[in-house]
């Protein structure tokens, strides 16, 4: 009886291990197909009620801080918090690393005529309302670098309500100030028609 | 059916040999519309309503039965035939016509099961990969461009909509539904028919 116990035992600490195994990158799949059920099947965003951001080619750093920043009050978003803080730090940064792979072409839809003023103050920024080149941190081909983020096939609407909102919505928890500090000052200067234009034309570069 | 067809032939040449006003020809195709999907288009079971939908929304459905690419079997027995003839024009104007009537809420859902088909459509299920309704589809079920109202509907109309993307219809639609739907159990989708129906 023993024997068999201990056997037994045996087996099912090995379908354990295995299932783990398995199940952990099942697990994978499955939560990435829970967040391209709203954010697109290539991660390219998807216009709906709300502005649903392309997280394709997003920064790995960045998208994982954000997902942080949900769970720890520093960003605003009751859908975000709740889809959030039931990840591990583990799954968060297996996601991060899968959306980085993605590259699909930008859904588009911004208005064609606003994409030269946007590009203008993209580049080259407004230094007579001190406000520095957005190429300057996120890069030239606005591909973002380390918590930085990736501008470049972001949704129209959704660059827009960021820049407009980012206020109310980034660095909301004061005993834990973050990155999002350094874009503050920025949006609070651009008034709406420098946010379109500046969205129309991040959200045409591939 | 052939009966049917014959009257509205008569009734075709009838009303266009009274009038020869393109606005007659269209208010005999909301006629048609309106003989299932009742007189001010709230649905008539299994009419689902059409009163108030997204205009977008019911001109790609059209198109679809059109094409015939929404394939459950209401849509083949009914729909089908009553789309093959519609211009793209006409099925533009019947769209936006109906999008502008005001919909009643069908309120004829489980109240019971409503409230856990109000927390899966606010806020999904995180740990069961099932996503928040609301994001696409609005805090009162109102719809957006080609994303329908779903708000008011009729329960079962709801319910059968829902468990069809799971069999496999409608699958030409496209993502997201057809994986959204298709892990639902058969119990949330009675809640959130549930919830949806009483929404105004």
């Amino acid at each position: 009886m023993r024997v068999v116990g201990t056997q037994l035992a045996l087996q099912i600490a090995i379908l354990a291990v295995v299932f783990t195994g398995t199940g952990r990158a099942d697990d994978v799949q499955a939560k990435i197909g829970y967040c391209k059920d709203c954010h697109g099947p290539s991660a390219q965003g998807y216009r709906g009620f709300f502005p649903i951001p392309r997280l394709a080619g997003q920064q790995p750093e960045y998208l994982e801080n954000q997902l942080r920043a949900f769970i720890e009050h520093r960003r605003t978003n009751n859908i975000m918090f709740n889809v959030a803080h039931t990840l591990s730090p583990g799954m968060i940064a297996a996601l991060a690393a899968q959306f980085r792979q993605l590259n699909p072409k930008p859904i588009g839809g911004a208005p064609k005529q606003l994409v030269a003023t946007g590009k203008k103050i993209f580049e080259d920024g407004m230094p007579d309302i001190n406000i520095a080149a957005c190429a300057a941190c996120h890069g030239p081909d606005a591909t973002g670098s380390g918590q930085i983020p990736r501008l470049a096939g972001q949704l129209y609407p959704y660059v827009i309500k960021e820049l407009t909102n980012w206020g109310k919505e980034r660095g909301q928890n004061p005993a834990k100030p973050d990155t999002s500090a350094i874009m503050s000052p920025v949006a609070h200067s651009l008034n709406k028609s420098q946010i379109e234009a500046v969205a129309a034309f991040v959200s045409s570069l591939n | 059916m052939k009966l049917i067809r014959l009257k509205i032939a008569i009734l075709a040449i009838v009303c266009s040999a009274a009038s020869s006003m393109a606005g007659h020809a269209e208010s005999l195709a909301v006629r048609n519309c309106t003989w299932c999907h009742g007189a001010s288009a709230q649905g008539y079971t299994p009419a689902p309503r059409l009163a108030g939908q997204r205009y977008q929304y019911l001109e790609n459905e059209l198109a679809s039965f059109h094409a015939h690419t929404r394939d459950n079997p209401f849509s083949k027995q009914y729909m089908w035939g009553a789309a093959a003839n519609l211009s793209a024009r006409t099925a533009r104007n019947l769209a936006i016509y109906f999008s502008t009537l005001p919909p009643k809420a069908a309120n004829d859902g489980d109240r019971e099961s409503a409230a856990l088909g109000r927390t899966i459509y606010q806020e999904g299920m995180p740990d069961s990969n099932i996503v928040a309704c609301v994001v696409c589809h609005g805090p009162k079920a109102e719809g957006v461009g080609a994303v329908p109202r779903l708000g008011g509907l009729e329960s079962s109309y709801l319910k059968r909509r829902l468990k069809q993307w799971g069999e496999g219809y409608h699958a030409a639609a496209g993502p997201p539904m057809p994986h959204i739907a298709g892990n639902l159990s058969p119990n949330q989708i009675e809640a959130l028919a549930s919830y949806l129906s009483f929404i105004k």
